[in-house]
């Protein structure tokens, strides 16, 4: 089960989210920068958190070109885990590799808060059974208010690909959605950071589950694991 | 060539930004306000001239980079020398 965590000019969580892998759960993980081309081998490719590219423009909108992204588009194409955490989901959208758009918190705050989560049954690795019915994780945006149009929300519910509900929404997401999968089910994004709640003095351990029910994809196996 | 790229959020987008900037405008006296959206300008100055061509390329370009589709609009003015 190899890790990669990609980094971009101005990625801030690409350490924490290595940590959560690398320590949290023992397994072989390695940055990638952002001028690569190739991924090497990796089973499931981790989009940091941060500001890449300053959040110019819009957040996410120039990482999109970077050169590994062919990479990662590849990856995706041929069903390869990943998981886009805050600046990667924004990212992951951006690059159409996950539906809809985040724009400014409805209130224009930045919200740095621990957050209660409603687990969706989002599939067969993404699920209440994986994780529970709730899970408690921080966030930490200024531009994680969840938009899709009507049909694309429609769609998103149908298919069950919420991954995760706001209990108390801090953005103004429709739906208060947290974080969604795409169609095929490989590709996770999420604003809360599963990297930031792993650690004894984190405000939550849930960080653990979350990066194991997205490994649990394609090895299923990982559910059983002691902690 | 100068190439003005006017992005704005979609007309059935939430627009925060719009309506803080909206009560602040209201609250320094301007009266039946109906609407404030904030988008931003992009001036390009390029070495080529109008064509078809170029006015397909930087569809593109906005649909691909300077807006995003999803949540945004976008036109052109394209000025001469």
């Amino acid at each position: 089960m190899k890790i990669a965590v990609l980094q971009f000019p101005g990625s801030n969580c690409d350490l924490d989210a290595f940590h959560l892998f690398a320590t949290g759960l023992g397994l072989p993980t390695r940055f990638v920068w952002h001028k690569e081309t190739r991924l090497g081998e990796a089973d499931l490719v981790v989009v940091p958190g941060g500001f890449s590219y300053g959040d110019y423009l819009r957040c996410g909108a120039i990482a999109r070109f970077s050169p590994v992204m062919g990479a990662v588009r590849d990856h995706a194409e041929k069903g390869g885990v990943i998981l886009g955490i805050c600046n990667g989901f924004q990212i992951l959208c951006e690059a159409g590799l996950l539906p809809g758009a985040l724009i400014r918190n409805s209130s224009l705050e930045f919200r740095c808060v621990t957050c209660d989560l409603a687990v969706e049954d989002a599939g067969p690795a993404f699920n209440t059974r994986s994780l529970g019915r709730r899970i408690r994780l921080p966030i930490a945006h200024g531009e994680g208010n969840y938009r899709i149009d009507a049909a694309g929300r429609e769609s998103l519910e149908t298919n069950h690909q919420v991954l995760l509900r706001y209990v108390d929404n801090p953005n103004g997401s429709q739906g208060s959605i947290a974080g969604v999968r795409n169609e095929e089910g490989n590709v996770f994004g999420m604003m809360p950071h599963p990297d930031r709640a792993f650690e004894r003095f984190h405000p939550s351990r849930d960080g653990i589950a979350v990066a194991r029910a997205v490994l649990s994809l394609r090895f299923p196996e990982i559910l059983k694991m002691s902690a | 060539m100068k190439i003005k790229v006017f992005v704005t959020p979609k007309k059935n987008v939430l627009d925060p930004q719009g309506v803080a900037v909206g009560h602040a405008l209201e609250s320094l006296g301007l009266k039946g306000l109906k609407g404030t959206r904030v988008g931003k300008v992009v001036e390009l100055e390029v070495d080529a001239g109008d064509s078809p061509r170029l006015r397909a390329q930087l569809d593109k370009l906005c649909r691909d980079l300077l807006s995003n589709p999803v949540i945004e609009d976008y036109q052109y003015e394209i000025a001469g020398e």
